[in-house]
């Protein structure tokens, strides 16, 4: 699915990602772990085009998507979340999801204008796809609320919503479960399943241990830029690397 | 109460409106009032045309009131100077703005939030600096009298007030009925994703440049049409039409009648000009009464009149749906957006 190569990032002389090669197979849940500062959203802005790479490549599907502009990505099926959930506070939730089917939509000013068929059809087909994605979240039932008195976890799913309706292969997730309790990281969980589970790629980025070592298949571990362990979570939990890299050696604690 | 609320919405009220507009002339025997209304509604024009690339595409353009001032100058020069008559020159001024707000929107694009606002603070001053030197083709400081009228074709006359505020108006109806359409579309959805963040706008597969630059031009053709009408009723302009203080001006009534919202401008700008005749007595003591009024209207206003009654209106609707939800079936979603009436104000709703 996803096929990185000798990937690099360098901010002036700071290397926030270097040279990661790793492969993410399709259909499965991959996550990027490490400590803070270890490179984890940089690799995502990477892969997501938002950034552009200082070497390496960047396969998607056999397609060479290194360099490519991010809307043109999101074109081609990659869907993200950011840390911080953005979305319109001030209009309701349902309104919110409308937009994201808008890259699979052709209709332009001179549509607007003349209120055309296409710009009609298109408007009907995004505002079923946004109801369709909120039932698959399970909020059809606060389809009608306003972003701004939802909870945090709503706001979660809102915006793996936003995510799905573009229609993603694979989905980019940066801390899903960030600054929500453990019951609801927990169901959380379970809506990633699900989209396992309707064929969607799934790649993710969390601090939450025991979510991650339940819910991955593959995990790639990231430490000052650098790929340190990639495996099953058996894995990584028995890596003596790993557990350096987050406890300190046992040197360390001698000295 | 919610009749009240329902009716704010309603079709009922824009049409009443527009009557309203319509025979405000005949019931007013005060001809400076109606020339104050037809002013006011030019520069509603210039202010939905700002509300597009501030409001909903979330750009803070500092340079509106430059290009409304290119639309005034080039009826101004092509019908003083070239003899064109008004109204191809009117075209040619919302051409001039298309193509002006395209060469410095492509520029100026490329930046971000308050370096965006910065620059275009910047091309606007420009904008100032070139009417006022230039003086070959702007006749400088002095400015340019005698502009065309717009031709009536012999059945009326537009140098009389009355026939020019209709003219406006018409316009004005233009305007708004455009945004209107534009704000509920797709495109206007477009808008708001950039709004709410660059990046989010790019992970949805939207092209930031083709669509800021598709709402700024548009948003500089609003006001050079604007600034066209406006050469074409006070038929003298100087350089000061290209002083910030008008855009300042015109963020003011946004931010007033509601940032984002379809009514906004309109209402804003009514409101503030309305207010400055009442208070002409004061001269520039009325600020006194001005600056708290602000105060209070960002503190406990902040998306505006039109804004907070739409928030105010929504959250009701979104509770009345709650509690019925929770007393019978799950029809609250059906109940929102199902309506036609409901649909029809989707645009100020999402805005």
């Amino acid at each position: 699915m996803l096929k990185i190569s000798n990937l690099t990032k360098r901010f002036g002389g700071l290397a926030a990602v270097n040279n990661v090669s790793v492969e993410f197979p399709a259909n499965q849940v991959n996550a990027i772990i490490g400590p803070n500062g270890a490179g984890k959203s940089t690799f995502f802005n990477l892969v997501a085009g938002a950034m552009p790479p200082s070497e390496g490549r960047i396969e998607y599907q056999g397609m060479d998507i290194t360099g490519m502009a991010p809307d043109r990505i999101a074109r081609l099926g990659v869907a993200r979340t950011f840390q911080t959930t953005m979305l319109f506070d001030q209009s309701t939730v349902l309104d919110n999801l409308i937009v994201g089917h808008r890259l699979r939509t052709q209709s332009r000013l001179w549509d607007v204008i003349i209120n055309s068929k296409r710009l009609r059809d298109e408007e009907k087909k995004c505002r079923s796809r946004a109801a369709e994605v909120l039932d698959f979240v399970g909020l059809s039932h606060i389809g009608h609320r306003y972003i701004a008195d939802i909870s945090q976890e709503e706001r979660k799913r809102v915006a793996f919503a936003l995510a799905m309706a573009t229609d993603p292969e694979l989905v980019l997730l940066d801390e899903p479960a960030g600054g929500i309790n453990p019951e609801e990281t927990e169901n959380l969980a379970d809506l990633i399943r699900k989209m396992v589970k309707h064929g969607i790629t799934v790649c993710l980025i969390e601090h939450k241990m025991d979510m991650i070592m339940s819910l991955a298949d593959k995990i790639m571990v990231l430490d000052h830029g650098e790929k340190i362990a990639e495996g099953t979570p058996e894995q990584i939990k028995n890596d003596p690397v790993v557990i350096e890299a987050y406890l300190g050696s046992e040197q360390d604690v001698e000295a | 109460m919610d009749r009240l609320m329902n009716f704010f919405v309603s079709p009922v009220l824009k049409w009443a409106l527009l009557v309203l507009a319509v025979v405000f002339p005949l019931i007013s025997d005060n001809e400076y009032h109606i020339y104050v209304m037809a002013t006011a509604f030019i520069w509603a024009i210039a202010v939905y045309g700002m509300n597009i690339i501030t409001g909903y595409c979330g750009q803070l353009n500092l340079a509106h009131g430059g290009f409304f001032a290119i639309g005034a100058y080039v009826v101004a020069i092509l019908t003083v100077d070239h003899g064109w008559a008004f109204w191809p020159a009117f075209i040619a001024a919302g051409l001039a703005g298309a193509i002006f707000g395209f060469l410095v929107g492509v520029v100026s694009l490329r930046l971000k939030e308050h370096y965006f606002a910065i620059f275009t603070l910047c091309v606007g001053f420009i904008i100032y600096l070139l009417l006022e030197k230039w003086e070959a083709l702007t006749h400088g400081s002095l400015g340019i009298i005698n502009i065309a009228p717009p031709e009536g074709f012999g059945f009326v006359d537009f140098t009389e007030t009355v026939p020019f505020y209709y003219l406006v108006l018409a316009f004005l109806v233009l305007s708004v009925w455009l945004v209107s359409r534009l704000s509920r579309s797709l495109l206007g959805r477009t808008f708001l994703a950039i709004r709410i963040s660059d990046d989010l706008a790019q992970s949805l597969g939207i092209n930031l440049m083709r669509n800021k630059v598709l709402a700024f031009v548009l948003s500089t053709v609003y006001a050079a049409s604007a600034g066209a009408l406006y050469a074409g009723v006070v038929r003298f302009i100087g350089p000061a039409e290209a002083d910030v203080v008008h855009t300042f001006d015109m963020i003011t009534y946004l931010l007033v009648g509601g940032i984002g919202t379809l009514m906004g401008p309109l209402l804003g700008t009514l409101a503030i000009t309305w207010l400055t005749q009442m208070l002409q007595s004061l001269e520039e003591y009325r600020m006194i009464i001005f600056g708290p009024m602000l105060v209070i209207l960002v503190i406990f206003f902040p998306r505006g009149i039109v804004g907070g009654f739409l928030t105010w209106r929504g959250r009701r609707l979104a509770n009345k749906a709650s509690q019925q939800d929770q007393g019978g079936e799950s029809q609250a979603s059906t109940q929102t957006s199902g309506t036609p009436g409901a649909d029809k104000q989707e645009a100020g709703n999402n805005a």
